[in-house]
């Protein structure tokens, strides 16, 4: 890339879980330039996730170097330079719509009245207007996770982190969603860094698409999404699309992915 | 007696008028039982120790009721005393554990042993550390008793949470303390109540039980003992009914109180019929 420096930049990134027992992710080298979109695609257990909670550093890697908005992850994480959402909305059902996103707003310390400014900003722009006193348990869950994409974008972080924020819902929902993230990706100009199980999705969002091998997880190559922009209901129509889409589906064969199984991954319900 | 907690009524007469139809069954049983229970000991003649007519038990109520009453105080205030003692003590406690799980692995065992100990037995051994007519011996007991349940239900709680929403906070880098106040404790609060509501009437039992073990003679516990030895057994049963009573009033404050304190849950609502 480019850039003058990277929005977020992988060398050499390999992270194995135990003794040495699972090697969950090998040899990642990745460039990711200030406002590209990139998605990470792969099989169930790819370690895809897992590379996003290293960029994230809420997971450390083994090894290899991570440096996110020109500093290392650690930095960029305590500098608030990202915000995250997960499959799961993770709302506290003990707050209000407008009180979950403005949790991160809080933790940083800014007064009540720019807090109510940007969280009505936010409240329009994933177009839940009339919804703000809500608790999350009265939300659909593609409202849900508007609230949650609301609230990793408050504070206007450079990077957005999203792990398959979309897999649970029905395919209408994400559809329209897709547009809506593509729309919000335009307006704030962020980096956003994606992970999911879908290659139309992925295909339809991107800028690029990181193709990754099952265990060890590996990059097995990189596809560049020429679609133009901004892409709309008939993108997903343009021929060069379904191209895109069989490249994609051949790289990831291509990877051995095609014999893994291609299930989601299953949300523990483990506690902590 | 557990269904007090009720979501704020819109139209205040339709609601209380919709409680009373939820209600009318359980005081049809109410009477049902109190009409059997009289006729039942006027037919077969029972005897007044083995259990007193209703009517005569409501007689000793109403004349006694000012002593009734005073006498409920002091044990309620014993009760009260214990509880606030014994939730504070497993609040803090639970907190600690769950902020540092290896001293929770070293002392959980312990705590559940100590649960099996029958503390009841241990009001002489009260009495005879604070003194009969302290409160503090009958505290003591009903603080001990309360303890465990809203130790056990908070510390639940408190480490019952989504991992994800544990990531969610470091990922706002945000410390321990934030994420304690921000996300374990408010999660923990349904479960604290449901300890609270146990500990309610366990404080009850246990500074009626202590007085049973000696205490000062205005005290419930004392007065219905006293009256049992004196072949007074309606006055007892006053006693016993003042007792339940303030342990009735006693579960459905804490009840209130969580329901203002968390009545953001879904169940709050379902809960209403």
């Amino acid at each position: 890339m480019s850039a003058p420096h990277a929005a977020v930049s992988l060398a050499g990134v390999g992270k194995t879980f135990g003794k040495g027992a699972v090697r969950a992710l090998e040899d990642i080298d990745l460039a990711i330039a200030p406002g590209e979109f990139v998605s990470l695609i792969g099989p169930s257990g790819c370690g895809k996730s897992t590379l996003l909670r290293i960029v994230g550093d809420l997971i450390q890697p083994s090894v290899g170097d991570v440096i996110v908005n020109g500093k290392p992850a650690h930095r960029a994480r305590l500098d608030h330079d990202y915000g995250i959402v997960f499959q799961s909305a993770v709302l506290y059902d003990w707050r209000t719509v407008t009180k979950n996103i403005s949790l991160p707003l809080e933790l940083l310390g800014w007064s009540r009245g720019r807090r109510n400014e940007r969280v009505r900003e936010m409240v329009e722009l994933v177009e839940l207007s009339g919804f703000e006193s809500h608790h999350p348990w009265q939300l659909s869950g593609g409202m849900q996770q508007r609230v949650s994409i609301a609230r990793a974008l408050s504070f206007d972080p450079a990077l957005l982190l999203m792990d398959e924020p979309f897999g649970a819902l029905d395919e209408m929902t994400r559809e329209r969603l897709n547009m809506e993230l593509l729309r919000i990706w335009e307006r704030s100009g962020s980096t956003i860094v994606f992970v999911t199980h879908s290659i139309p999705e992925a295909v339809f969002l991107s800028t690029r698409v990181v193709v990754m091998s099952p265990r060890p997880g590996r990059i097995a190559g990189i596809v560049e999404i020429d679609l133009p922009q901004p892409r709309g209901a008939e993108t997903r129509e343009q021929p060069r699309f379904f191209e895109l889409v069989t490249e994609v589906r051949e790289r990831l064969a291509g990877s051995g992915a095609a014999t893994a199984p291609t299930e989601p991954a299953l949300v523990t319900e483990e506690r902590v | 007696m557990s269904t007090v907690v009720q979501p704020v009524p819109r139209s205040f007469g339709r609601t209380i008028g919709r409680r009373f139809r939820d209600w009318l069954p359980a005081l049809v049983v109410f009477v049902l039982v109190l009409v059997a229970w009289q006729g039942l000991v006027e037919v077969f003649n029972i005897r007044q120790f083995l259990l007193p007519k209703p009517t005569a038990i409501l007689g000793a109520l109403r004349d006694n009721r000012s002593d009734l009453w005073s006498a409920g105080i002091v044990t309620f205030k014993e009760a009260l005393g214990g509880f606030a003692m014994g939730s504070t003590a497993a609040i803090l406690v639970a907190l600690v554990l769950a902020r540092w799980r290896r001293v929770g692995g070293a002392i959980m065992p312990y705590a559940i042993a100590a649960n099996a100990v029958p503390i009841i037995a241990f009001a002489p051994i009260t009495n005879n550390w604070f003194g009969l007519l302290n409160p503090m011996s009958k505290m003591v007991i009903a603080a001990v008793l309360c303890f465990f349940p809203v130790f056990v239900n908070t510390l639940r709680g408190l480490t019952s949470v989504q991992p994800a929403s544990i990531e969610l906070m470091r990922s706002y880098a945000a410390g321990e303390i934030e994420t304690f106040r921000r996300v374990r404790i408010p999660n923990a609060l349904p479960f604290i109540f449901t300890g609270l509501k146990v500990a309610s009437v366990l404080a009850m039992i246990g500074a009626v039980v202590g007085e049973y073990f000696g205490g000062p003679l205005d005290a419930l516990g004392v007065v219905i003992q006293n009256n049992v030895a004196l072949f007074d057994f309606p006055l007892a049963w006053a006693g016993i009914i003042v007792a339940s009573a303030f342990g009735i009033a006693f579960y459905a404050a804490v009840a209130v109180a969580e329901h203002f304190l968390t009545g953001w849950q879904p169940a709050a609502d379902s809960r209403s019929d």
